[in-house]
């Protein structure tokens, strides 16, 4: 499965403080996220990545030392729900 | 319309009409004071029906009706008709106004400074309000807060102060010589009386100011002060919004850019001489 963030331009970010407030601009809704779910959508291309490729430039970009594959794909699955983030099957 | 009466309450004009003189006659008296709608073009309509054609006289009942409408707003009895009327220029402001980022909230300046005031209802934001434009502030608005989109400065809505049960008695100590309502007893939402803002509250309507603080007050506890992260006023101000969906991303701007520069603080009081303590204390 990849995992898709929508273009740069579709989102609006705000630093809060522990949370971070995002403007979709597409649905007009507003989301609080807290980390690491605004690291996910940085680190997300629109071309999309497998979630153990995505863990992997976590673990580069914010030296993860025990990342977790389970608890990421529950943070992308939230994403998901949220419409933050879109997936599609990985080509073969 | 029989009856009709045009006012512009800062940059908003209302044109009301009614089936009937007396709460007509009482918005005129209470807005004598105002300016009319600019071009004489109002922005609302509000009109004031009987619920049946023979509800006219027979135990009036008066439907709260406008441009923009509740089904389900209940409808007040005849005596009750200036309430109906202020309800339905605030229903009208609720629903249709987009030129501002709209707070239910209560505004007061000083030094060119805004408070706001937001919170639920007998949190005080309006006694509040009142008591420190007694004090010398002046009076923007006790209902909505009108937050420009693309400046971040805050309007004047001055309304007439719709204040409730004990804080009639307490303001009319205080202010003796002011300009009263009616008292309207048994109301859905208790005794209420509505206070004229000062001279100077209605002459300034058209002067914006820079806001300074948000205080999110809370009526009955024993003093308590904390400051609010941005998050949670982010949270609250989104609550207290009626247009913040609507506005979309010219409302996301204006919101966080209010929460990015001025601190948010709430407050507990037990009296008003309390909160009035504090307020002076935290806008220095």
């Amino acid at each position: 499965m990849i995992y898709c963030a929508p273009p740069a331009s579709a989102l609006l970010h705000q630093p809060l403080d522990a949370f971070t407030a995002v403007f979709h601009r597409s649905s007009g809704i507003t989301h609080l996220l807290v980390p690491p779910a605004p690291q996910i959508l940085a680190t997300l291309s629109v071309e999309g990545l497998s979630r153990d490729a995505l863990l992997e430039r976590l673990r580069d970009e914010y030296d993860l030392a025990d990342a977790d594959p389970l608890a990421l794909t529950a943070r992308l699955d939230e994403l998901v729900a949220a419409g933050l983030v879109t997936q599609r099957a990985a080509r073969a | 319309m029989r009856h009709r009466f045009d006012v512009r309450v800062g940059p908003v004009g209302f044109r009301i009409g009614a089936d009937w003189r007396a709460p007509i006659a009482q918005l005129a008296d209470l807005y004598r004071d105002y300016a009319k709608p600019a071009d004489g073009i109002p922005d609302f309509t509000v009109r004031l029906t009987a619920t049946r054609p023979w509800r006219r006289w027979i135990r009036p009942s008066v439907a709260i009706t406008g441009d923009y409408t509740l089904p389900e707003a209940a409808p007040l009895p005849l005596a009750q008709g200036l309430l109906a009327a202020e309800m339905a220029m605030n229903l009208q402001m609720a629903l249709g106004w987009r030129r501002h980022l709209l707070l239910h909230a209560s505004v007061v300046e000083n030094n060119g400074r805004a408070l706001v005031m937001t919170g639920e209802s007998g949190a005080g934001k309006s006694t509040l309000a009142a008591l420190l434009a007694a004090q010398g502030w002046r009076f923007m608005g006790d209902e909505f807060a009108l937050l420009d989109p693309d400046t971040g400065a805050l309007h004047p809505f001055p309304r007439i102060t719709s204040l409730k049960n004990q804080s009639v008695a307490a303001m009319a100590a205080i202010k003796p010589d002011a300009r009263w309502g009616p008292l309207l007893a048994g109301t859905p939402k208790g005794d209420i009386r509505h206070l004229v803002p000062d001279a100077s509250a209605i002459s300034a309507m058209d002067v914006a100011a820079v806001p300074a603080l948000l205080l999110f007050p809370r009526f009955g506890f024993a003093a308590a002060e904390r400051s609010v992260p941005a998050s949670e006023a982010l949270v609250r101000l989104t609550q207290a919004s009626t247009n913040y969906t609507a506005l979309g991303e010219k409302g996301f701007v204006a919101l966080t850019r209010l929460i990015a520069s001025v601190p948010a603080v709430a407050i507990d009081y037990p009296d008003g001489d309390t909160a009035l303590a504090l307020i002076q204390r935290l806008m220095r």
